[in-house]
């Protein structure tokens, strides 16, 4: 028999092979060739994205991939953007980094969004990783400039911090100063986010002067325009770059030496900021157009003729991304200037506006659409629309895979016919053959969703909001569009009988969002029961949905799928419909001490439960961590409930499981708590609820 | 694009359904809770400019349309403590589908109001005179005060005009011309 091919090549061979294989996909297919294969992968799987942070443990992860150096986690579901996901609701990347901080102490890159980070888990990271070089926190929440201190004064290899569209406390703008002044990796800084009005300018002007990598600078409000100029011209090799305030009253002086500043960046391609634009200084950034790549105009509430005055400077746009002043005359304008444009997005200036408040309507995306050949995505909000118009930008642009349209009244009809638009956007998913992503609004009928789930057979994201008329729209969907991967819905009368009927489908996605539409308690229990790779979530602020009827609908139900099981950290307006919910445990609150924990407790068993909603203060008395079942009778960690804000539970990985006798603290540093689950104890532990006593160590 | 499905709405799906359920179990639904506001509107996008009187309040729905706070809450211009709540007035112009609002603070004086409204509604607005109005075009700008008259803009001093102007409104054609007539 002859030799299998795989076996003959030693494993450093394959290895370096395999090193040229980046992608995912790819990567996870050479692991399911054969076993000395997946064994030879998984050492040296060096990157490792993971699209829902509760599809998987991070002892998981670390027990199959151990040599990881870059990893990428997404957390709160996509319409947290629009505040449809309570707070509280989980995303907590503390036990990530806790587990990592141990098992890859050569992580090199931490990529999150919408995470929830605190200070302590920066900390935590500029702690433990050596050779740290690039944070990405893209709408992530929880964290201040302190936790950027840590990361500035302990990362000597940091190359990267990107914080965009993080809600941060900003304290104030001394963070910066914290790189130390031999400090002169950084090649990306994105702290536009960050909201205080004051910003250490010294620091950042020295920052900037002594790294000459840098190729990324995007500057926050804070920062006056007479600044720039000095910025800019200690980094004249900026590729990327987004001022802070562009309005100040007009002096010649000041727009010369900004004007000055922008023509010696001869490698700048992309500009965004411009908060509080004066337009007067917009003929500073004249010289660098003509290079320009990118233009992120989406803060800049000038008109659109001084908007076209600009873009005309701008042939070789790729991106733009700008406020709906720029009206149907001003796209016209960029349809005939920007030959070359591939992404547009228009944002509506008054979107809770009853009137328009400007002349933008679908002729300005459809002028686009005819004249911008390698138009790819689109993000447009407007007021009205046709079928005739969608048909048309359809037939010019089929080479679109992002369309999100987002007509602001809900559920509007053609404006000239007043019939569905149904035809329209069956034309986008029929010619756009390479479509990923669509966003739907107007008046749908079900007949829309025959149509996405007949021709989009590409599309990996859905989004779906007041359309609809019975559950076989949300049928069509499932079951045609095989490469479905995200769907979300809102206000749709969707029900039971499609999600049932298409149980299956659930698995191959990686999650499923309904919110106001008609799925019943009794069918999200039984999905529950039925699918135990799904984790079926049922998130409702008004109580308990079990004293309800099942037939009641849920507010708001969240489904993905999951090798972790049921999470652990739910707070107590999100439900789990797993089968082993009679063993469920709830988060509970514990008390948080200046930001910085001293103890975590965990809570389980419906009577500990009890007392802890009395908000008593308690004791956790913990076993060891291993096999046995045997409870110690040694009191390890304490908490108290009482105590506000209560924060839910994080969950941290044990190296020991030491404390210290006298005060009944635990010591400080990584340890964990497991949860009696699903019949398989790692750890035994009770709570019993403390009357009268003073606090240890309080 | 051809529909080939006929698409009928008392299409019983009970016959040919797949479920997980076990036979006998009842599928009622409660009528939905949304999270909609029920709105009367006619579906039609264009608002009529000369629509005096305004329209109910409509109830916020939460998270539409889709924007992020971010964008909200970085889009509003930053308040000075200098400049404490501006002066929003409504303009609207005759024939145009659409209003506009502004801020007359913004503005230190009529030629600077007036630049303002013909880049915003692209046309131009004649010369004027105090005798005569404004020459020179069709377009009027006129604006509605206080006691609810409609007076042509300019004719009171701007400080006056400020505090006393409700809204504004481009008046066109004979309309106009017959603002500036008569002492």
């Amino acid at each position: 028999m002859q030799k299998k091919v795989a076996c003959s090549f030693p494993d450093e061979v394959l290895e370096h092979v395999f090193s040229f294989i980046q992608s995912d996909k790819d990567r996870n297919a050479v692991s399911m060739v054969c076993k000395s294969w997946y064994e030879i992968e998984r050492w040296c799987r060096r990157k490792i994205f993971i699209g829902n942070c509760y599809a998987v443990s991070p002892r998981m992860v670390i027990r199959r991939f151990p040599k990881v150096r870059s990893i990428e986690l997404k957390g709160k579901p996509h319409f947290a953007d629009f505040n449809l996901v309570p707070d509280g609701w989980g995303g907590y990347v503390l036990p990530w980094i806790a587990e990592m901080a141990g098992a890859y102490p050569w992580l090199e890159e931490i990529r999150l969004k919408r995470m929830v980070v605190t200070d302590e888990c920066l900390e935590l990271i500029a702690k433990s990783f050596k050779n740290f070089k690039v944070l990405v926190l893209f709408s992530c929440e929880g964290f201040s400039t302190d936790g950027l201190a840590a990361i500035a004064a302990s990362c000597m290899n940091l190359r990267e911090l990107d914080l965009r569209d993080s809600d941060v406390d900003d304290l104030g703008g001394h963070w910066l100063s914290h790189f130390p002044e031999t400090y002169t990796s950084l090649v990306s800084l994105n702290s536009s986010c960050l909201g205080s009005d004051e910003v250490s300018l010294s620091a950042l002007e020295r920052l900037v002067g002594r790294c000459t990598n840098l190729r990324t600078l995007r500057l926050n409000r804070a920062v006056p325009l007479d600044k720039i100029a000095n910025i800019l011209g200690r980094a004249p090799q900026l590729v990327d770059f987004g001022t802070g305030t562009y309005g100040a009253d007009l002096q010649s002086d000041v727009f010369s030496s900004l004007a000055g500043a922008f023509s010696s960046c001869k490698e700048l391609r992309s500009l965004s900021g411009f908060w509080d634009v004066v337009p007067a200084y917009l003929p500073a950034i004249y010289p660098v157009c003509s290079r320009l790549t990118s233009l992120n105009l989406s803060y800049v509430t000038i008109q659109s003729p001084d908007l076209v005055k600009l873009l005309r400077h701008c042939p070789s746009l790729q991106r733009l991304l700008v406020l709906d002043y720029i009206e149907d005359s001003g796209l016209e304008a960029l349809s005939s200037s920007c030959k070359d444009l591939q992404e547009l997005r228009v944002f509506p200036s008054d979107p809770f506006g009853e009137e328009p408040n400007v002349s933008l309507t679908e002729q300005g995306l459809v002028s686009v659409c005819l004249a911008c050949p390698k138009l790819q995505s689109v993000l447009y909000f407007c007021r009205r629309m046709s079928n005739v118009a969608l048909v048309t930008i359809a037939q010019n642009c089929p080479n679109l895979t992002r369309f999100r349209l987002c007509i602001i009244e809900p559920r509007t009809a053609d404006f000239l016919t007043l019939e569905p638009l149904d035809v329209g956007f069956g034309a986008i998913v029929e010619h756009c053959k390479d479509l990923r992503r669509l966003s739907l609004s107007g008046l749908l009928t079900d007949r829309v969703f025959e149509y996405i789930g007949r021709y989009a057979k590409k599309l990996e994201m859905l989004s779906v909001a007041f359309a609809g008329e019975s559950d076989l729209g949300l049928h069509h969907v499932l079951s045609g569009c095989e490469s479905l991967r995200k769907l979300e819905i809102r206000d749709c009368p969707f029900g039971d009988k499609a999600l049932l009927a298409n149980a299956s489908k659930l698995e191959t996605m990686r999650s499923l969002w309904m919110s106001s539409c008609a799925v019943s308690f009794g069918a999200c229990k039984l999905l529950g029961q039925k699918m135990p790779r799904l984790n079926v979530e049922v998130i409702d602020e008004s109580g308990p949905p079990d004293s309800r009827p099942d037939s009641c609908p849920v507010d708001k139900l969240y489904i993905y799928r999951s090798v972790a099981g049921p999470r652990f950290d739910m707070p107590p307006f999100v439900w789990t419909m797993d089968e082993d919910s009679a063993l469920q445990v709830h988060a509970l609150h514990v008390a948080e001490y200046n930001r910085k924990p001293d103890w975590i407790g965990v809570g389980t068993y419906e009577e500990s439960i009890q007392g802890l909603r009395a908000k008593m203060p308690f004791v956790l008395y913990l076993a060891e961590l291993s096999n046995t079942s045997q409870c110690s009778s040694q009191p390890l960690l304490s908490g108290d409930t009482t105590l506000t804000p209560p924060r839910p539970l994080l969950r941290l990985p044990i190296e020991t499981l030491e404390s210290d006798d006298k005060t009944q603290r635990s010591k400080e540093g990584k340890y964990m708590i497991k949860m009696r689950y699903s019949m398989n104890p790692t750890i035994c532990f009770e709570i019993r609820p403390i009357s009268t006593r003073s606090f240890p160590g309080v | 694009m051809e529909g080939s499905v006929a698409y009928d709405n008392d299409l019983n799906l009970k016959a040919t359904e797949l479920r997980l359920g076990l036979p006998g179990t009842h599928e009622e639904q409660q009528a939905v809770s949304s999270s909609t506001v029920r709105n009367n509107k006619r579906p039609n996008g264009e608002s009529d400019a000369r629509n005096e009187t305004a329209p109910p309040p409509k109830a916020q729905i939460v998270g539409w349309p889709p924007i992020r706070s971010y964008r909200k809450n970085n889009s509003q211009p930053k308040k000075t403590e200098s400049e404490g709540v501006g002066i929003y007035i409504k303009v609207s112009m005759d024939g145009a589908p659409y209003l506009r609002k502004i801020d007359l603070k913004v503005y230190s004086g009529y030629p600077e109001l007036l630049q303002a409204v013909e880049n915003m509604f692209k046309f131009t607005i004649g010369e004027y005179s105090e005798r005569e109005g404004y020459k020179g075009s069709d377009y009027a700008p006129t604006y509605e005060d206080k006691d609810g008259d409609w007076m042509l803009v300019g004719d009171v001093p701007w400080e006056m005009f400020i505090t006393s102007c409700k809204r504004l409104r481009i008046m066109k054609g004979s309309e106009a011309r017959g603002l500036g007539c008569g002492v």
